[in-house]
């Protein structure tokens, strides 16, 4: 067995800083993940806005951004995208919300099976989904847009759930419930008036996941033959490349600036909590 | 109205608005409760008479079913058999928040989103007081309870004494019959704990609330209650004044569990045992005296220790205490705890022979334990 040689005497242990190279060293490293992390998201939205911004020459030109109201069934196919999303945060919500609580509150053993439920979506490719569910769903579901919303829902799952698990991991939840009915508050005042505010930045965050998944979702509505924005930027790529890569732009920005309005709204509850306190 | 203390225990704050139509203390009898979990009985048959006003204190080790009696109490649970009867009323099947009890819970329980008078006005809101009123109420409780200053602070910028301050005054806002308290100082640090422990009592004394504190800790229930209750193993031990439960521990468990005891193997000679070459009497029941072998159960003031060259005893042991010090002394294959004052502490060295002899009237006596 090797003996141990203190190295050092106690008054020469050297002190625990890093060498000044090191710390340069990890400064570069990072700086160099993020730069490629940033050039893998911003290359391909710079090529799609680069070839957006063209006319069919070839050339710069916002002509194809001018033409993009004109373009026959945009509205109807945002519209109806729209609706959707809303139809599939409301469903969700007031699925989701309740199923969550209950199982943290009472039957935390079940958080685990929760979990592979909730994952299903992603592992069941959407093509036997799709399948599935028009094989199963009556004539007059069949026959209407909002199917797609019942779809969603599904999807959305995985989503709306790591949000809400999130949320409520963060709350101590059965003292807060007991508190509120010893107080005399019944389960509709207590989601309403404690759980609710207190799930806010989660509730938003699930919402925001669902919409952003709506309005980008293209193989369920392509294959039920309903035209939603997504299936009308595909539909419209082979008469006008350029028009329909500017609205997949527009689309993308909208998203976006969905997500930075709800994050701005929860900062600005938020402070003015903070203010309400100083 | 007016609210009389009912000890001289002054309160530790005078507000006589928030103190007003407060009393409104109820009977509680929890008769023959039992609660299973699984297979494990957290309640066997616990049963429980308080009267109005009164401050009792469930005590007992983790998993003696304190917290599931409280729970029970609260609506949260339900008993498999078993009634809670409030005010001569049984309430077992009224959903929680019906029951009118205010509670302070173990664990931070404010809610985040409200600041501290949004907090105490909660319950009021729920009774459609109106805003002005039960936000003016809402202050007057929490200068009640010394935290008028802050009023408009979130739950995270307040002390943990300071959110079970509010979390008090919230719990007793809705003038609740029964005051429920499960471990509320648990989480404090020693100090907040004992200034807190004393404003409950006062607050408590001056509401005249009937009021039921479960705890761990038997400092607190001897400090506080009028009457404490010894929980083991889902059933009641014993109930009784904190001096009485001290003094007369009807069962070995409070003997061991209340206080301090040193076990010692004794021999029983009719209704009396032989201790240090004297007869004590045996206390309690001689018909329900369990066989021989025996143990007799000392609390270290009751046992008087004397320096003897020949004795035979020898002081094993010292622990300063402060104005006492507790000596063990090895006699006969058992330890005995011995206090004696500090002053006096120093006559006796480790090492040092004595002989011992028992001070107290009477002795309790228990079953040997099997490992003897």
């Amino acid at each position: 067995m090797a003996s141990l040689v203190l190295e050092y005497s106690v008054e020469e242990v050297p002190p625990l800083v890093a060498e000044p190279g090191t710390r340069r060293k990890i400064r570069w490293g990072r700086g160099l993940v993020l730069v490629v992390a940033l050039a893998y998201f911003i290359i391909p939205v710079y090529a799609s806005v680069d070839f957006a911004l063209q006319n069919n020459l070839g050339q710069f030109s916002f002509v194809t951004l001018k033409a993009i109201p004109s373009q026959p069934g945009l509205g109807a196919a945002l519209w109806l995208s729209a609706r959707l999303a809303i139809l599939t945060m409301a469903i969700t919500l007031v699925l989701m919300v309740p199923t969550v609580i209950y199982v943290h509150w009472r039957m935390p053993r079940f958080r685990r099976v929760m979990e592979v439920i909730t994952i299903l979506p992603i592992v069941i490719p959407p093509i036997v989904l799709i399948l599935g569910v028009l094989d199963a769903a009556p004539l007059w579901l069949k026959a209407s847009p909002y199917m797609l919303s019942l779809i969603y829902v599904v999807l959305a799952m995985p989503f709306v759930y790591r949000s809400l698990d999130a949320g409520l991991n963060a709350l101590d939840l059965k003292t807060l419930v007991e508190a509120s009915r010893s107080l005399g508050a019944g389960w509709i005042s207590t989601m309403r008036r404690v759980l609710m505010p207190n799930l806010r930045s989660a509730l938003l965050s699930a919402g925001v996941l669902t919409a952003a998944l709506v309005l980008g979702e293209f193989t369920m509505a392509s294959l039920d033959l309903w035209q939603t924005l997504p299936v009308w930027i595909v539909n419209f790529s082979g008469t006008n490349p350029h028009v329909a890569t500017a609205v997949a732009m527009f689309s993308l920005l909208g998203t976006w600036f969905l997500l930075l309005f709800i994050v701005a709204l929860d900062r600005s509850n938020s402070r003015k909590r903070r203010k309400i306190r100083a | 109205m007016t609210i009389e203390a009912r000890t001289n225990v002054p309160a530790t704050v005078e507000s006589p608005d928030a103190v007003r139509s407060l009393a409104s203390g109820a009977p509680v009898v929890l008769e023959g409760l039992v609660r299973h979990f699984g297979v494990t009985k957290a309640l066997d048959g616990f049963s429980l008479d308080i009267s109005p006003g009164e401050f009792v204190a469930l005590l007992g080790p983790s998993g003696c079913g304190k917290t599931t009696a409280l729970r029970v109490l609260a609506g949260f649970e339900q008993p498999d058999r078993g009634r809670v009867l409030v005010d001569g009323a049984d309430v077992s099947a009224v959903p929680a928040q019906r029951r009118d009890m205010g509670m302070v819970f173990q664990s931070y329980s404010l809610f985040p989103n409200m600041n501290a008078v949004d907090n105490v006005a909660f319950g009021l809101q729920l009774r459609h007081q109106r805003a002005r009123q039960r936000r003016a109420r809402a202050g007057e409780l929490l200068e009640l309870v010394g935290l008028s200053d802050q009023a408009d602070k979130y739950p995270h910028q307040l002390s943990g004494g300071q959110q079970q301050r509010v979390a008090l005054a919230r719990a007793i806002a809705i003038e609740p019959r029964v005051l429920l308290l499960d471990e509320p100082l648990s989480a404090l640090d020693a100090k907040v704990r004992a200034e807190l422990r004393d404003e409950i009592r006062a607050l408590q004394q001056r509401l005249a609330i009937t009021t039921v504190f479960v705890t761990h800790d038997q400092e607190e229930a001897l400090s506080m209650a009028d009457r404490v209750c010894v929980m083991f193993r889902g059933r009641l031990e014993q109930v009784a004044t904190p001096s009485v439960l001290y003094a007369q521990p009807a069962t070995a468990f409070v003997a061991q569990f209340v206080g301090v005891s040193s076990r010692i193997a004794v021999t029983r000679t009719g209704n009396a045992v032989e201790l240090f070459g004297r007869a004590v009497k045996i206390r309690g029941d001689l018909a329900s005296l369990p066989a021989d072998p025996l143990d007799a159960l000392l609390r270290p003031e009751d046992v008087e220790v004397h320096g003897a060259p020949s004795g035979l005893g020898v002081v094993t042991h010292r622990s300063f205490l402060g104005a006492s010090t507790r000596l063990e002394v090895g006699i006969g294959g058992s330890t005995v705890k011995v206090d004696v004052r500090s002053s006096d502490a120093d006559g006796f060295e480790i090492g040092l022979r004595v002989d011992l002899s028992v001070s107290a009237r009477d002795v309790l006596v228990t079953s040997q334990r099997p490992d003897r």
